[in-house]
């Protein structure tokens, strides 16, 4: 009994210490971006008031924020693997828009299924369009050693674009905007709360979240994974495939962005329109670093991001900043976060100046 | 025979202009990568210069003082970058990312700021170009070149210029030792530290002037996310130059001749969407074209630490 009370207390404290960072970090960001609203002539008050009446004001605002984080758990889990797995995944933009479009095309297209059918087809389109376009980078990689970061980046214009076309020329609702007709009824996500963008897409990013924990403690794969992140020769040596490996991880992390495009467009949009995402995938990459690249971490984080970005639409509308003021709160998240020697030399700072503080009491 | 040849000038005029952006954009990175930190944050960096550009012509009214303006718009971008990988070691990545999107929403914001306007700034007086009237009469140079930004002049002559001075000074030998093997640059004396700070710094003014080709060289007013992924398509382009000044002006000349070649090949009724896919095709075509062959700086992108040695 005692030993378990002692084993549940090393992992209440070990857990206390992993978070102690992002939450600095956190509290950093707020301090230094009130400084930017500051000097740009804008109230850091009103701004953050805006943001949480806007991310929890109602339960109808709480449940858009987590609607709101649904695609941003999965892209964030897209990034956690493919970083666990030492490859640098900047592409999940891209991911989530051929997701998305291959997720509406099925939806549209493939008639007569019930929904228990329909909606899992319209998912696995996403997840294997979304795949084979991050595996393309990887098999570059693999094969030619061309430089994935750039290749993934390219790839998210080349998408936007590739998508954008199909929409234009080949499945064009009518009317003046650019958009597809709407996806079959029998392959919508349901709402979780009325009016809202919950849908039953966040139980399945959740799901996801809990599966991929799982992968990575108990699963060979996951082992060889991490092993290869964290030393590619030493993995090698221990006889990880690294090159089948880097691919298998590469598809698995395209395949979560584009599932991410499809409960975006099946629950939110009911059909595909240039620019519906607002970088969601991007995001994927601060998530991934604030959540320390950890499953439960990433969702966690995922879900203060749409808070960020729900209360974002509130202060756009409510003052004068644009809503692109999230943009540099994520950026400085992840300076913050990836620079754990911020906040040591801060503590190392605090630290000298109490003994000062203490000594010159004493003299 | 005459107008065939005054249109293949006019073809290579947008060529370069095309190119010169990101000829600047991929020094950058060469300077930055040579000295062994990857920098990603180019694509910030541009965009923190195209906008000072801007700030400091409105400001001054003099598009030179603009110009400066953007130098020290991304120098500051390029420090932070440095101070970040150098001083604490952040993955060179995560740091550029973080570089990219700070500039990015900094940018907005001072825009609504400033101008009051989220998309766009007012226009401002821009750089102009040089009119090379002696050159007019002769076919092919008189279009190609007589009619170009002065930016263009001063690329030209910083290309000369790192040239000589990476591999015929011993400044630029000690410079690519310590992108090469910090170690070694260490134990022979050199200060690691201080040369990776200079070339952060110089990254940051090539980045900046490329950064203001595009708004004050151009059309005279900031518009948001102007640099569009020049800054990682300059990522490539240094790459298939080979970390070298002068490949790199190779580089972005064959991307600019491919782009303004297919800009005039199209007839009206070409998707738009596919014209704008063709760089960013373009760019993979490249780095699978030199697959093997690239190889960089053996220490980019490893934080050194004195200690460890």
């Amino acid at each position: 009994m005692d030993n378990a009370k002692h084993k549940a207390l090393t992992i209440l404290i070990k857990a206390g210490k992993q978070l102690v960072l992002p939450l600095i970090s956190i509290v950093l960001v707020f301090i230094v971006s009130s400084v930017i609203l500051l000097f740009s002539g804008h109230s850091p008050i009103s701004a953050y008031g805006a943001m949480i009446s806007g991310a929890f004001g109602d339960m109808g605002k709480i449940a858009d924020t987590l609607g709101t984080a649904t695609p941003l758990i999965l892209t964030g889990l897209a990034v956690a693997i493919a970083m666990k797995g030492g490859a640098v995944n900047i592409g999940c933009e891209g991911q989530l828009y051929v997701g998305a479009m291959a997720a509406t095309i099925t939806g549209i297209f493939v008639k007569g299924l019930p929904a228990v059918l329909h909606i899992p087809l319209c998912l696995l389109a996403a997840m294997v369009a979304g795949g084979l376009w991050a595996s393309f980078a990887g098999w570059l990689k693999v094969r030619l050693q061309t430089n994935e970061v750039i290749v993934t980046i390219m790839l998210n214009y080349i998408a936007i674009y590739l998508t954008d076309y199909i929409v234009t020329y080949w499945i064009k609702a009518e009317g003046m905007v650019v958009k597809t007709p709407n996806v079959l009824d029998s392959a919508l996500l349901m709402k979780l709360y009325p009016h809202s963008r919950l849908t039953i897409g966040f139980i399945i990013a959740v799901v996801i979240t809990v599966l991929l924990y799982w992968m990575l403690k108990k699963t060979v794969f996951g082992f060889e994974l991490q092993a290869m992140g964290y030393n590619r020769a030493a993995a090698e040596t221990g006889g990880v495939n690294l090159n089948k490996c880097f691919m298998a991880a590469m598809l698995l992390s395209g395949a979560l962005a584009g599932l991410a495009g499809a409960v975006e467009v099946l629950g939110v949009h009911k059909y595909f329109i240039k620019g519906f995402s607002p970088g969601y995938g991007y995001d994927g990459l601060s998530i991934a670093v604030l959540g320390q690249n950890t499953p439960i971490g990433v969702a966690v984080s995922a879900v203060l991001f749409g808070a960020l970005r729900s209360g974002a639409t509130m202060m756009d509308r409510a003052t004068n900043i644009p809503g692109d003021f999230v943009v540099i709160l994520q950026a400085l998240i992840i300076l913050f976060v990836a620079t754990p020697g911020i906040v040591m030399e801060l503590r190392r700072q605090g630290r000298i100046l109490f003994m000062r503080g203490k000594d010159g009491k004493q003299a | 025979m005459m107008d065939l040849l005054s249109q293949a000038g006019v073809l290579f005029s947008s060529a370069i202009r095309t190119a010169i952006p990101i000829v600047y954009g991929a020094m950058a990175c060469m300077i930055c990568e040579l000295s062994g930190i990857v920098n990603i944050g180019v694509e910030g960096m541009m965009l923190a210069g195209s906008f000072g550009g801007v700030l400091g012509s409105y400001l001054t009214g003099s598009a030179w003082i603009g110009l400066l303006f953007a130098m020290a718009f991304a120098m500051v971008f390029a420090l932070l970058h440095g101070i970040l990988t150098i001083r604490f070691k952040t993955g060179h990545i995560i740091s550029g990312l973080g570089i990219n999107l700070l500039a990015s929403g900094i940018t907005t914001l001072l825009l609504v700021s400033i101008w009051n306007n989220r998309g766009k700034s007012d226009a401002v007086a821009g750089l102009g170009t040089v009119q090379l009237t002696f050159l007019k009469n002769i076919p092919f140079i008189g279009e190609a070149f007589g009619n170009l930004s002065p930016l263009f002049f001063l690329m030209v002559l910083l290309i000369i210029g790192f040239w000589i001075l990476l591999y015929k000074t011993v400044w630029g030998l000690r410079l690519r030792t310590v992108g090469e093997s910090p170690k070694t640059a260490d134990s022979a004396g050199i200060n690691v530290t201080k040369m990776q700070y200079t070339a952060v710094l110089l990254c940051g003014a090539l980045a900046g002037i490329g950064g203001a080709y595009l708004s004050i060289g151009d059309i005279g007013l900031f518009a948001r996310d102007m640099v569009a992924g020049r800054g990682y398509i300059a990522m490539a382009v240094n790459i298939f130059g080979g970390w070298n000044p002068l490949g790199v002006l190779c580089g972005g000349m064959v991307f600019g001749i491919a782009q303004s070649t297919q800009f005039r090949l199209q007839g009206d009724n070409f998707p738009v969407q596919i014209v704008q896919m063709l760089p960013y095709l373009l760019t993979i075509l490249v780095l699978i074209l030199v697959k093997n062959r690239a190889r960089g700086p053996s220490a980019a992108g490893k934080s050194f630490d004195r200690a460890e040695v």
